[in-house]
């Protein structure tokens, strides 16, 4: 799905963190460029 | 020793802040250099009637409980029959703030233009606290502003043009103790003394008998030896004149109220402490953090307003609200960043630990942030979201059906209606409410459940996360 695509993921803590949508970036084939998790309060 | 722990007071302040929010870190950032976004910041701040109105503000105060809340929006309405005093506490006005400031600053940090310094001192000296206050600082604080700021001071103002004051900064070099950051460790350390004052003469407690003091406030004291050193715990007792009492610092991040209440029981049921205070005060950073998009949709700056929270835990007295230790919830490492995954660590295994099903506790009380302040910018209804989760989470359990979510959060949440003051707005805020329905008996149980992105602090990926049940006592 993301065969040979840089992605950019921004997790919330609130929602779903950077860690596991970066794990799922990389097991669906893209490769991550910058992660972060943010906190909106 | 004790077998249980209480809560035998909680007290919640507010001080109106609009002359400061400007030093809030978003205003701090984005209004140098932009004269029509300074212009129009400035005219959307609020006066004190309106501050003093806001319904979630007296909610927050104790005035009503948050789901006796009208209907939104409150911006632009009061609530009848709003007062400054408050079953909780207070809101102060911001002219008392800088007095308060000025008579909490051991090291002249605060110069205070002479008319401020005087209306200050008059207006303190009145104050239904003024014994316990050191008054003598607020006339010693009187100085030029004009030649301060010159020398590097940081000018405070209660109205846009005029200032009232300046901040010194501790030290030429030191990066620790530029005026900035102590301007923010000295608002802490102010409303931190404020919300612990009221709490001993609100309640009538006496100071001598609280032998330690934990402090769970979001600012870091030190110097460039050592950023975080502390102890805004002792800090604060002393000022409030805990004469007996020493003290230490709990972080962690937004959820550093519940860890800090949960050491101060285990304290007092080790038999370490009889009495242990634990303090919060107020965050300047987070002043006006939201405030582009509350303008964006015609909403005054609601982000003015520092807070600060206190609570006193002691060995069993047979009335007060008991602290389950038995059944505290931790976010665990092994648990990863899922909100639902967290929650489930601290809203279900404390519970399933103590044998209780998640429909037992009357209220859950979370990250409790006023949605008016946090959707316009485009953060969503916090307290929302997080009660929708803890109701799917009691689905699952097949406590309750999956058409009884809305109800449940409804019946067991409230609004939110903190401001957005972090640690304050994350459970702390709603101890005093939880104290007065598990005394009254219109509650059995309540859970406190706070969390804080450790991830902001760019030495972990993950968050962290306490909980605690609190339980009328005799049951």
């Amino acid at each position: 799905m993301f065969e040979g695509k840089q992605v950019i993921v921004i997790g919330e803590r609130d929602g779903v963190a950077g860690p596991a949508i970066a794990t799922c970036v990389e097991t669906a084939g893209g490769s991550v460029a910058f992660m972060a998790t943010e906190c909106f309060v | 020793m004790p077998e249980a722990a209480v809560v035998r007071a909680a007290s919640t302040v507010l001080a109106h802040a609009p002359g400061l929010a400007r030093h809030g870190s978003k205003p701090a950032r984005t209004l140098p250099g932009d004269p029509e976004l300074q212009a129009r910041f400035s005219d959307n701040l609020r006066g004190f009637g309106e501050a003093v109105g806001y319904p979630p503000h007296q909610a927050f105060l104790g005035a009503c409980h948050p789901r006796e809340l009208p209907p939104r929006p409150w911006a632009g309405t009061a609530l009848p029959d709003a007062d400054r005093f408050t079953p909780f506490g207070e809101l102060m006005p911001q002219e008392e703030l800088l007095g308060l400031l000025a008579a909490v600053d051991e090291f002249d940090l605060l110069a205070l233009a002479p008319e401020v310094a005087e209306r200050a001192a008059k207006r303190l000296a009145a104050h239904p606290l003024a014994a316990t206050l050191d008054l003598s600082r607020i006339p010693a604080a009187t100085g030029d502003v004009a030649a301060a700021v010159e020398a590097g001071a940081l000018p405070l103002h209660l109205a846009p043009e005029a200032q009232a004051g300046a901040l010194r900064p501790g030290h030429e070099e030191d990066e620790a103790l530029t005026a900035p950051v102590l301007l923010e460790n000295l608002v802490c350390k102010a409303t931190g003394t404020l919300a612990l004052l009221h709490l001993l003469h609100d309640n009538g407690l006496d100071p001598g008998a609280v032998q330690y003091t934990i402090s769970c406030s979001e600012e870091a004291v030190g110097d460039r030896y050592q950023r975080g050193g502390g102890n805004m715990g002792k800090t604060i007792a002393a000022a409030a004149g805990l004469t007996e009492s020493s003290g230490a610092d709990v972080k962690d991040f937004c959820a550093a109220p519940i860890p800090a209440l949960v050491m101060a029981a285990s304290l007092v049921v080790a038999g370490v402490f009889d009495q242990v205070a634990v303090v919060a005060g107020g965050s300047l950073p987070k002043l006006g953090m939201k405030f582009e998009g509350q303008l964006r949709h015609g909403l005054p700056v609601l982000e003015d307003v520092l807070g600060g929270a206190a609570m006193l835990v002691t060995a069993d007295d047979g009335i007060s609200p008991r602290i389950r230790l038995d059944a505290v919830g931790r976010h665990r490492v092994s648990s990863g960043g899922s909100n639902a995954q967290i929650l489930h660590d601290l809203a279900v295994r404390p519970l399933e630990a103590a044998g209780l099903r998640m429909t037992e506790v009357d209220d859950y009380a979370t990250e409790l942030h006023d949605p008016e302040v946090t959707e316009p910018q485009g953060s969503g209804d916090v307290a929302a979201r997080n009660y929708r989760t803890i109701a799917a989470l009691a689905a699952r359990r097949g406590e309750i059906g999956r058409d009884e979510l809305d109800a449940f959060a409804a019946r067991h949440g409230m609004p939110g209606y903190a401001p957005t003051q972090g640690h304050i707005a994350s459970a702390l805020c709603y101890l005093p409410h939880a104290l007065a329905r598990l005394r009254a008996g219109t509650a059995q149980r309540a859970l406190l459940l706070a969390k804080g992105s450790l991830f902001l602090g760019r030495m972990s990926q993950g968050s962290d996360g306490m909980s605690v049940l609190l339980e009328r006592n005799g049951n």
